[in-house]
C-alpha cells in the first residue's frame, strides 16, 4: 500500500456567516471573516489516494489522472469563484475550510478509479492554517 | 564608498476583488479579465514585501527600525485591505482597477508620505505564490 498525493490549488473569496444569528453574534464569533463583502484566499488543496502498486506501471495511479480528476470535479467548482454563491455543492453548507474538506472529499471519491481510495483531503487556507479530513 | 543597505519588511492579508472596466460590455470585461472577472468576486493571500534602502544611522546601526515598519504598515495598509473587499470597502479602488499592479502603487503611494525621503522604497506585492509585481520599477 502507498499514498501518493497531488497538490493543486485554488482562488476563491467567502465570509464566514450563520444565517441564523444576528449580524452582530456573527461579529463577535468570526471577526473580519465575517465582513459582508467577502474576503478571499489561494488555497492549497491536498489530495492524498491509497492503492496497491500496479505490476504493470509501477503506479497507484497515474498522477496525471489523478490531477485531471481534481482539476474536473474541485478546481473547476472553485477557482476564481465566490464560495457562498456560486459552488452548487457549498449551498446552505458554512464555508470554513473545514466544511470545505468534506465538501471536496464527497465530491471525490466517487470518481476514482476502483482499487484506488481517497486517504485524505488536506486544504490549506493560508500557509499557516489547514485542516485534514480522513474520510470520518 | 556606497553604504546604502536595503532593509525588507514581509506582511500578508487576505482580500476579495475582481476585476472589471466599467466602461466595457460585459463581454468584453470577460475577453480581457476571464474568470477574474467574476461579478461574484474571487480572493487571494496577498504576501508583499516592503524594501527600504538607505544608509545605517552611525547611532543606532538601523536603515529604519523593523519595528516602527511593520507597525507602520499594519496601522495604513494591513488594516486598510486585510479580509475586506477591495472594490467594494477600499475607497483608493473605487475608480480604479485592483489588480496587482495598482494594489503595489496604492501600497506604495500611501507608505512613501510616511517613510523619509532619504530612503529609497520599493513594494513587492505577490497575488499568489507565482505571480508578483514591483513598484517603482528599477
Amino acid at each position: 500500500m502507498v499514498f501518493l498525493t497531488r497538490i493543486e490549488h485554488f482562488n476563491a473569496a467567502h465570509k464566514l456567516y450563520n444565517a441564523a444569528w444576528s449580524k452582530e453574534k456573527n461579529e463577535e464569533v468570526f471577526g473580519k471573516c465575517a465582513n459582508e463583502n467577502w474576503h478571499g484566499h489561494n488555497y492549497e488543496l491536498h489530495v492524498t489516494v491509497k492503492g496497491e502498486v500496479a505490476a504493470d506501471t509501477g503506479f497507484v495511479i497515474n498522477a496525471q489522472i489523478l490531477s485531471k480528476l481534481v482539476k474536473q470535479f474541485i478546481i473547476e467548482e472553485l477557482d476564481h469563484k465566490n464560495l457562498n454563491l456560486d459552488v452548487e455543492f457549498m449551498k446552505e453548507k458554512l464555508c470554513s475550510a473545514e466544511n470545505l474538506a468534506i465538501a471536496i472529499w464527497h465530491q471525490l471519491t466517487p470518481h476514482l478509479p476502483e482499487g484506488v481510495n481517497l486517504h485524505s483531503v488536506k486544504l490549506y487556507e493560508t500557509p499557516k492554517i489547514f485542516v485534514e479530513y480522513f474520510g470520518s | 564608498m556606497n553604504k546604502k543597505v536595503s532593509v525588507f519588511r514581509k506582511e500578508h492579508f487576505c482580500a476579495a476583488h475582481r476585476l472589471n472596466n466599467p466602461s466595457w460590455s460585459k463581454e468584453k470585461n470577460y475577453a480581457v479579465f476571464g474568470k477574474c472577472n467574476n461579478p461574484n468576486f474571487h480572493g487571494h493571500n496577498y504576501e508583499m514585501e516592503v524594501k527600504v534602502t538607505g544608509e545605517p544611522a552611525a547611532d543606532t546601526g538601523f536603515v529604519i527600525d523593523l519595528k516602527y515598519l511593520s507597525d507602520l504598515i499594519n496601522e495604513t495598509v494591513i488594516e486598510k485591505l486585510d479580509h475586506k473587499n477591495l472594490n467594494l470597502d477600499v475607497p483608493e479602488f473605487l475608480d480604479l482597477n485592483p489588480t496587482a499592479e495598482n494594489i503595489a502603487m496604492v501600497i506604495y503611494n500611501i507608505l512613501r508620505s510616511k517613510i523619509d525621503e532619504k530612503m529609497d522604497l520599493q513594494i513587492r506585492l505577490y497575488e499568489t505564490p507565482r505571480n508578483f509585481v514591483e513598484y517603482p520599477a528599477s
